[in-house]
């Protein structure tokens, strides 16, 4: 846990090593939350002057330039979790631990944010809030999963054992989601052969594209200072309750 | 190697024959589940026949899943499951047993208590047919992911209720395809390459979730 | 009792060895050579990571640093028996269906069920549900699992725990067969062990 002494390290050890994690990477925080001001102030400008309204849908497609980041996001932190439950499992290495944990409810947070974006969206464009089609219904697959291993990092006591196993079943729901999506589309086109609404992305002109892009990337930006945050606190947290064990068995000796 | 297979299958076995009870009350639970939707839908013969399916499939869901704790359990906090990782037959190659066990004893009075089931809801009998097959079929996958759920909440006190929680989304596909190979109707006839989608899925479950069954009772020892 | 023939020689040894359990480290630097025929006996107060590095040798915990090694031992196949505070005894089956389902899992090979049932004193018995044993009598079923399959590593947790002071000989005689026969053991124990090996070492861990 000491800061000081390691200097002639590999940069691995510095990553690896909580409280130098912490040390290097706070510098990290104020150009992100620039970056992540700026592309959203950009983005917004962009989606509310800048973009037309759709010929059918009104100004009630602007809602796509939130929804189409966070139903981006809810799969993008899922990736992030899958490589860093490989990370806890192969390498052992103990930022990986943090990571997993620090991004399943930012993950659980911007699936909800979705799929209720999606609901808003729904409402004007089917004339109900939630429709049972192949995405939506994929979406709150996904983010039961994501509720599932929140639940499953607080069942434990020790969140160092609890790493590893969680990222097993990270794993396990990683592997499985592409089979729940196949299965899904295969239930909702049996039911309702007609598809509702298809965002034809290739099609999409430019004037919507842009600021969807920029979006993503404003959204993608909020994620990874979120989660880098969540990081330290996570350490922060592991720090005090690893002092207050100590503290308790000096008083039992 | 094969010795030590079958002992823990049959040991698994002769244990819940002899303390008696789960498996049948598993069963009973079963019945009861596609007993009480009529009261909660109404006595309509057309309307649980359409439904009958669904039902059966849930009634599954529900049973195999209320009995998941009793997989690993005992044996971890007995220091059996510690003692079975000393043995030469690999942990995964344990679970892989335990899960065949477990099959045995949670899925087969199922299927033996499916003819009521189908009585009561009033399914033809091409479909009740269907519905055996479809469970026969499904249940290993869905008591293959069932083993994840209960090895990953092994150490967990009261882990008994966070791993139905864990395995029902994961096992969405196992009812879709499951209810699928049941269901013939409205539109184009499904459910043959349901019922393949099904075995597919099912078989992929139990060859890959004994491996990561394994890894998990590994890690939450260490 | 030692109808089991001899093992090849081999020796453990530990060189730096630290042990944790989660993240607490509770013993560090050990440095400790068992060679066949010897044991070591683990001494220290609760707490002080005897169970610790006996999970640590079977290999159900990573060192925290340092290394050990069993030589002259094929470590492809099970080499170790364990007997940890917990028995592993499921209280519906008999005395004979517990030690027999232990023999076809471990690979039989030592005394057949009764005679190892008959060495921990509970030939009488072997019909019985194991539930209806009591402590001690359990702790010795606990001991006959490793008569029936011959391992050249045992490691002890507490072996004579519940055990009285006939069944506190018993081990004591148990082990010196195993130790005879060219076996080793670690064995964690606050008690003296009437041991009659020569080769008996001592580990002291501090908290």
């Amino acid at each position: 846990m000491n800061v000081e002494n390691t200097s002639k390290q590999s940069w691995w050890t510095r990553i690896a090593h909580p409280g130098q994690f912490v040390a290097w990477s706070r510098r990290l925080l104020v150009p992100l939350w620039i970056a992540t001001a700026a592309l959203f102030v950009l983005g917004l400008w962009l989606a509310f002057f800048a973009s037309p309204e759709d010929y059918q849908m009104g100004d009630t497609v602007r809602i796509m330039y939130v929804h189409v980041p966070t139903a981006w996001l809810s799969q993008f932190v899922y990736g992030v979790m899958s490589v860093s439950a490989i990370g806890t499992l192969v390498w052992r290495h103990p930022m990986a631990d943090v990571s997993m944990k620090a991004a399943a409810p930012l993950g659980a947070t911007f699936t909800a944010l979705a799929l209720y974006t999606g609901a808003l969206w729904g409402r004007p464009t089917w004339g109900t809030f939630w429709e049972w089609d192949g995405r939506m219904t994929s979406t709150l697959v996904l983010l039961l999963i994501y509720f599932g291993i929140v639940a499953l990092w607080r069942a434990f006591d020790d969140q160092l054992r609890a790493a590893r196993i969680v990222a097993v079943f990270t794993l396990v729901g990683a592997v499985n989601i592409p089979i729940i999506k196949f299965s899904v589309d295969w239930w909702a086109t049996l039911h309702q052969p007609a598809s509702v609404f298809r965002l034809d992305g290739p099609t999409m002109p430019g004037s919507i594209l842009t600021p969807l892009f920029v979006m993503v990337f404003a959204f993608t930006a909020l994620f990874l200072t979120l989660h880098l945050i969540g990081m330290h606190t996570e350490v922060r947290r592991r720090r005090v309750m690893s002092l207050e064990r100590r503290l308790a068995q000096r008083g039992a000796a | 190697m094969m010795s030590a297979f079958t002992a823990i299958l049959l040991r698994d076995l002769k244990l819940a024959l002899r303390t008696g009870g789960d498996w049948l009350t598993l069963a009973l639970f079963f019945v009861m589940v596609g007993i009480v939707v009529p009261f909660a839908i109404g006595p309509d013969r057309e309307l649980l026949s359409r439904l009958a399916p669904g039902i059966v499939w849930i009634a599954a869901f529900l049973s195999v899943l209320l009995g998941l704790d009793r997989l690993f359990r005992a044996d971890h906090e007995d220091g059996t499951l510690l003692l079975l990782r000393l043995s030469d037959l690999p942990l995964a190659g344990v679970v892989l047993a335990k899960l065949i066990a477990h099959w045995l004893l949670t899925a087969l009075p199922l299927l033996a208590a499916t003819p009521l089931l189908a009585v009561m809801l009033s399914m033809d009998p091409p479909a009740f047919l269907r519905a055996v097959v479809s469970l026969l079929v499904g249940t290993p996958g869905l008591v293959a992911l069932g083993t994840v759920g209960a090895a990953v909440t092994v150490t967990i006190r009261r882990g008994g209720l966070i791993a139905p929680v864990l395995i029902l989304p994961l096992a969405i596909p196992l009812l879709i395809f499951g209810v699928g190979a049941i269901t013939t109707g409205p539109g184009p006839d499904q459910s043959g390459t349901a019922l393949l989608l099904l075995a597919a899925i099912s078989l992929i479950a139990v060859a890959v979730t004994p491996f990561a069954a394994a890894l998990a009772i590994t890690s939450a020892e260490d | 009792m030692t109808l089991r023939q001899g093992f090849d020689p081999l020796i453990l040894t530990a060189t730096g060895l630290a042990c944790r359990r989660g993240e607490r480290v509770l013993a560090e630097g050990l440095e400790f050579t068992v060679p066949s025929g010897g044991i070591l006996l683990l001494k220290g107060a609760n707490g002080a990571g005897k169970t610790t590095l006996l999970m640590t040798l079977l290999g159900a915990l990573r060192p925290a640093s340092g290394r050990f090694a069993f030589e002259g031992v094929d470590t492809e196949s099970a080499f170790i028996h364990f007997l940890g505070h917990r028995n592993a005894v499921k209280p519906h089956l008999t005395l004979a269906e517990n030690l027999a389902f232990w023999a076809s899992v471990n690979g039989g090979g030592g005394l057949s069920s009764p005679a190892a049932l008959e060495a921990v004193g509970l030939g009488p018995v072997a019909g019985l549900d194991a539930g209806y044993l009591s402590a001690g009598q359990t702790r010795r079923l606990a001991l006959a699992r490793l008569l029936v399959t011959p391992r050249p590593v045992w490691l002890l947790d507490e072996p004579t725990a519940a055990l009285d002071t006939q069944g506190e000989a018993m081990v004591a005689a148990l082990i010196d067969a195993h130790l005879t026969a060219g076996g080793l053991a670690v064995a964690a124990t606050h008690l003296p062990l009437p041991l009659r090996s020569a080769r008996v070492g001592e580990l002291r861990l501090d908290p």
